[in-house]
């Protein structure tokens, strides 16, 4: 086992917020919110109705429809955001590269291709099994977005996925890390997507009782951290980060964004859904990644900060937990007040806006913040951006099923 | 359905419903290599010839079409019986 450096030389996403990394980040500094009425599904008999849409996609800006049509569009997001990733590293694999051989992918995702699912599942029962479709399965798992990716652009390294919901695409990052810092690649595409704006799945976590019915505020659904808050706010997009070994990215005279510095995970291991009161697992995690990046403190916190009841309470408890009185010193914000909750996108995302954060000095606020709650009293950095130095950045993802994953960010 | 008629609209088909660029479209072009349409796309075309001109399509009669001529003949054949 080596223990190498891993560095970021590539940003990619896909949002509501921008198109692109420079509008996205523009936006989030601005204090934008990416959240409307959902209009490419029927909604009227839903309870909720708003999420982050992306209403200007065009898939076949980027491919010709014959092989467009074959991917569910949580592939269509994965793949735009990796390349646009890959073409800001200034990375390209022709098929007989034998480095190809040491490029990979790492795809994290809540609920892959749920849209094809529910499609497909309606073919089935309303016309019969000779109906469905030869790409619904392919549509459907979860991995095939990172397959797609490996096909397109020659990447012939270690390729794998992780579901862990809404942690999917922080342990994509994190396993990706590892997989360079051990030696079994020298560059990972690794970030995450989903395509949940479907009505089973806003029908289905709206019976989950977890998600926003603000409907007649859409921006203003998502209030992490404040008293009013009601539950988080679908969104669809990607976010992919390329990792790369740091002796390989200087060899080659690419722009180094950030430092990958820790990578932390533990289980709560008590409810399917709501996180442990006290918030011991989501404190172990970022526990974990601390001791992993050998430092005791970080310069800002991006939470995952979801605007539900339960989140926000027991994340702050974590946090208390772990940098016990530092804990109001350090500024902590949640971008999910304005891209809303991409669940398994949620931790790339997120990890893009800490490594914008340490380039840029300018820590995103957390919008919406109009009440405060006693149980919440540490500094979200309400309402507006703020500019200071940050050197070292802790972004947190937490998952249904008890996953808590914590991932830390540097100053290359 | 005269057999122009079938050409023309299975044409539209193969650009419509498996996304092929219509001037790659002859005759004499074989699905496989002038087409490169995989084995995943075969099934879709036989799906949507069956929705299309409404017969049905067994599998081993399925497996003998290579060209676009060919899938014209075997929808002609099972237009006329």
């Amino acid at each position: 086992m080596q223990n190498r450096r891993v560095v970021v030389t590539g940003l990619g996403t896909v949002s509501s917020l921008g198109a692109t990394i420079e509008p996205f980040w523009k936006n989030v500094q601005a204090g934008t919110s990416g959240i409307s009425r959902i209009e490419s599904i029927d909604v009227s008999d839903m309870a909720t109705q708003i999420g982050g849409e992306i209403k200007d996609f065009d898939i076949e800006e980027f491919m010709p429809k014959r092989q467009s049509r074959r991917m569910d569009r949580y592939d269509q997001l994965f793949w735009v955001a990796s390349k646009r990733a890959l073409d800001d590293a200034g990375l390209e694999y022709e098929e007989d590269d034998p480095t190809a051989y040491r490029a990979g992918v790492l795809v994290g995702t809540g609920i892959g291709g749920v849209e094809t699912f529910e499609d497909q599942f309606y073919v089935l029962f309303n016309e019969g099994p000779r109906r469905l479709s030869p790409f619904g399965i392919t549509k459907i798992i979860s991995n095939m977005a990172g397959g797609m990716v490996s096909i397109d652009f020659n990447l012939f390294g270690p390729n794998s996925c992780v579901v862990t919901a809404c942690a999917a695409s922080a342990n994509a990052i994190g396993d990706a890390a590892a997989i360079i810092a051990r030696g079994a690649a020298d560059v990972m595409v690794a970030g995450g997507a989903e395509a949940p704006l479907t009505r089973f799945a806003v029908g289905g976590f709206g019976q989950a009782r977890a998600m926003s019915t603000r409907n007649d505020d859409p921006q203003g659904a998502s209030r992490p951290f404040d008293a009013d808050r009601d539950g988080f706010v679908m969104a669809e997009g990607a976010a992919v980060l390329i990792l790369e070994e740091r002796e390989h990215a200087i060899a080659r005279g690419a722009t180094i964004h950030a430092e990958f510095l820790g990578y932390g995970m533990a289980a709560d291991g008590y409810h399917i859904t709501l996180p442990r009161p006290g918030g011991a697992g989501a404190a172990a995690a970022m526990t974990a990644a601390l001791t992993d990046a050998e430092l005791d403190s970080v310069d800002y916190i991006n939470a995952h900060g979801t605007s539900t009841q339960a989140n926000d309470v027991t994340e702050t408890l974590a946090i208390k937990t772990v940098f016990g009185e530092r804990a109001g010193d350090i500024p902590i914000s949640s971008s999910k007040s304005m891209t809303g909750h991409m669940l398994g996108a949620a931790g790339a995302i997120e990890s893009l806006v800490c490594i914008l954060t340490i380039r840029d000095g300018v820590i995103a606020p957390t919008i919406n913040y109009t009440t405060p709650d006693p149980e919440c009293d540490l500094d979200y950095v309400p309402n507006e951006a703020r500019e200071v130095t940050v050197n070292t950045a802790m972004t947190n993802s937490f998952g249904f099923g008890g996953h808590n994953v914590s991932l830390i960010w540097g100053r290359p | 359905m005269e057999r122009a008629e079938i050409e023309s609209k299975l044409t539209d088909l193969l650009v419509d419903e498996l996304g092929l660029e219509r001037d790659k479209i002859a005759m004499d072009a074989t699905f496989e290599e002038d087409l490169e349409v995989d084995s995943l796309g075969v099934v879709e075309l036989l799906m949507a010839l069956e929705d299309n001109f409404g017969v049905k399509i067994p599998d081993e009669e399925a497996e003998q079409i290579q060209t676009v001529g060919q899938a014209v003949d075997l929808v002609e054949q099972k237009l006329d019986s």
